[in-house]
């Protein structure tokens, strides 16, 4: 049953059709930017990338002042916003420097920052009070009164803790006007966020200042103590005790989240590649589109569910939107899946006239394999690969260099930023 | 120089006068439903009972509403702090911001202790929730002796840290060992272990055992040991730290009792006759400690003098 926001502008009527004209942004990962220009080509409105302090994934590419002044002015032109992940919960000696890194940030145009740590909300607050103030996922934000505090305390956007439902969801937009953002696509933590430390006990690395090791996705034995004694409570044959949970995939709920008013809609993984960002990202855009057009006659393609999975390389499931996650919704035993397809070639510029492609490669491919393109102004389409040559016109058969600049014939024309994938087999 | 209190955990209304005995200057209690990780289980009746036996003592008494709530439980949480203000506790242990939002609306006049664990990192985070009314900063127990030292030279708020005992390491919303069971289609056994809490995990690599149960709020993942300050306690005493928390979650009533007992007889040496005499018994009290000490549980002294990288 879909519950409807109805005391909000989410929907008009035009011409006896109800349309949607409250359209949820679509925010993307960026980890380099190269992603975020993919992202923001390929259909984002917003891309959160992060710095190279004060954010997790102390490992993820992040970015430099002047790397973000890039990233603006490219979104820009698409009409795209940018936020910066300081997520982190400082300890004493990580608060140094904080007010010169906020204000740099709110000097090259990001639009706001997604902050955990009430530290650098009021540090933001008073030294960089043109950025928007988003709580992060860090904060666990579960209940319609914690939100209204958060409202009370002027923040902008509260982003949700992954455990929220979207019943809760509904009650929050109801009671409480701010910005709300919810996850619908990626890898997530089984515990609430910022409420982990096994890292930390496990190996020494501080999860809240972004040194996860992912603890949780390792094996364990379960046991019991029985009169100051263990017993196992496993057999040989079964699988240890995991908590690893599948990805988030939340495709076929954007209707009705949409209709529930949810303002943005996170797509996870600053660390994925560009094949990962662009294919993820044109999906939801598809869905967002469709639906806002013609609600009422909306139904979800089958190619856009095969195209997602297309850089899947782990099982989704819904989490907790749909209600409480059972035992399948997590993985237990062999983890390992291979992505069904291969981001092979990213497309640099196409001649009209002769019909060659220019293209860089990022994975092995060879004349005679079937190849995909795709991108966000052309239908996808499969293609033999013909003839290779390199950048100086000699003949190749194969194209095994990576990032290796390679021509050959496309008869349907092609844009800069598509992409070519290969069937795994 | 002001002595800290000893804070500990009974397991039950019967189990409060023995640790009056031993030493103990004020009680966390609770109920599942709204606090989180206790080691006993007090209905709003037992809190009752228990603030009469404890306040007929002079001692405090504070009840845990430090859940992650959801929408299901916020009604709820009204009725049980209007409840808490009939019944006159000392302090309201909370981590979610509901928490204040809802005191403010009842004007319930009991003070606020901040306590969300892991999160609780910096002087800032101290000063931010004591001007909304935490009157007291409850430090994650992942934090070095320097750093819990700086906090409590900046900070407005009282300070309170874990001196013993486990600490929370993981909470899902999910049911991990449900599911597990699930997933073997063992249905039977989600039913004989529902309220065990003797489960443990072990982790082949480290050889540590994590003690793990489930409630209402979820799946709950332990320390492999119980950190143990009895013979480090020194700076704490010095840095002036005004609650010494000895959380006693997963263990017997003796061994609570024991070990109470032991941290009033360091913090009254120290502080009644003088470091000397602290230094004099602070093996002895280690030692008692050691004696006691569950064989699958090892001490050490938590993230005091352990650096973490990231």
């Amino acid at each position: 049953m879909l519950q409807l926001i109805e005391n909000e502008k989410i929907r008009e009527t035009v011409n006896g059709k109800r349309v949607i004209t409250k359209k949820p942004e679509l925010l993307a990962p960026a980890g380099s930017l190269e992603k975020l220009k993919v992202a923001v080509h390929y259909g984002a409105d917003a891309v959160f990338i992060g710095g190279q302090e004060f954010g997790l994934r102390s490992n993820a590419g992040n970015f430099s002042i002047e790397e973000m002044r890039e990233g603006v002015e490219f979104a820009k032109k698409y009409g795209a916003v940018i936020y910066v992940t300081t997520n982190i919960f400082a300890h004493n000696e990580n608060m140094a420097g904080l007010e010169e890194y906020l204000q740099a940030i709110e000097g090259v145009g990001v639009r706001g920052i997604i902050v955990a740590d009430p530290l650098i909300i009021e540090t933001c607050r008073s030294v960089a009070p043109k950025l928007e103030i988003h709580l992060s996922t860090q904060q666990s934000l579960s209940n319609w009164k914690a939100v209204k505090y958060w409202k009370q305390e002027g923040l902008h956007r509260v982003v949700l803790a992954r455990e929220v439902g979207a019943e809760e969801m509904f009650k929050m937009k109801e009671e409480v006007d701010i910005e709300i953002e919810a996850f619908v696509h990626g890898a997530m933590c089984i515990a609430y966020s910022g409420r982990c430390v096994l890292s930390n006990h496990m190996t020494a690395r501080d999860s809240n200042r972004g040194g996860c090791c992912q603890s949780c996705r390792w094996d364990y034995d379960l046991y019991e103590e029985v009169d100051g004694g263990e017993k196992a409570l496993f057999n040989e044959d079964d699988a240890p005790f995991a908590m690893s949970p599948k990805d988030l995939k939340l495709i076929e709920s954007i209707p009705h989240m949409i209709e529930l008013g949810i303002d943005s809609l996170k797509v996870e993984g600053r660390m994925k590649s560009i094949h990962y960002v662009a294919t993820v990202i044109s999906v939801y855009r598809k869905v967002i589109d469709a639906y806002c057009a013609d609600p009422d006659n909306f139904k979800i393609q089958k190619e856009w569910l095969e195209e997602l999975d297309r850089c899947a390389n782990r099982p989704t499931a819904s989490s907790f939107f749909e209600g409480e996650p059972g035992y399948e919704q997590q993985m237990f035993g062999d983890h390992a899946s291979k992505m069904k397809w291969d981001f092979a070639g990213l497309v640099l510029d196409y001649d009209q006239a002769t019909q060659m492609v220019t293209l860089q490669q990022r994975n092995y491919f060879k004349t005679g394999d079937t190849v995909e393109f795709f991108g966000p102004d052309i239908e996808s389409f499969k293609l033999t690969v013909g003839q290779i040559w390199d950048e100086k016109g000699n003949e190749l058969e194969i194209a095994n260099h990576p990032l290796q600049i390679v021509k050959f014939k496309c008869e349907r024309p092609l844009f800069s930023y598509n992409m070519m994938r290969k069937e795994n087999i | 120089m002001k002595k800290p209190e000893l804070l500990v955990t009974p397991k039950s209304v019967d189990h409060i006068s023995a640790l009056i005995e031993m030493g103990a200057d004020a009680f966390v209690i609770g109920e599942h439903q709204f606090g989180l990780r206790l080691a006993g289980e007090f209905s709003v009746s037992d809190v009752e009972k228990a603030t009469k036996l404890i306040h007929e003592a002079g001692k405090k008494v504070y009840v845990a509403v430090n859940a992650i709530f959801h929408n299901d439980r916020i009604d709820a949480l009204d009725n049980y702090l209007k409840e808490m203000q009939r019944i006159g506790v000392d302090a309201l242990i909370f981590g979610d911001p509901a928490v204040v939002v809802a005191v403010r609306e009842l004007e319930i006049t009991i003070p606020l202790h901040w306590n969300p664990e892991t999160i609780a990192t910096n002087w800032f985070q101290a000063n931010y929730w004591y001007e909304r009314g935490a009157k007291r900063t409850v430090l994650a127990r992942e934090l070095s002796l320097d750093e819990v030292i700086e906090i409590k030279e900046n900070a407005q708020p009282e300070i309170q840290v874990q001196i013993h005992g486990m600490t929370c390491m993981f909470q899902s919303k999910r049911s991990l060992l449900g599911n597990y069971f699930l997933y073997r289609d063992e249905v039977m056994e989600i039913e004989n272990r529902k309220a065990n809490k003797n489960m443990f995990l072990h982790d082949k690599e480290r050889k540590n055992k994590y003690p793990i149960f489930e409630d209402v709020n979820g799946t709950h993942i332990f320390s492999p040991n119980d950190m143990c300050l009895i013979d480090e306690l020194t700076e704490l005493f010095e840095a002036g730290i005004d609650s010494l928390k000895f959380d006693g979650v997963l263990h017997t009533e003796g061994y609570i009792n024991t070990v109470t007992n032991c941290y009033r007889q360091a913090i009254d040496a120290y502080f009644d006759t003088g470091e000397d005499a602290y230094d004099d018994i602070k093996d002895e009290l280690l030692e008692k400690i050691e004696e006691i000490q569950p064989e699958l549980r090892p001490l050490d002294t938590g993230f005091i003098f352990k650096e973490t990288v990231y």
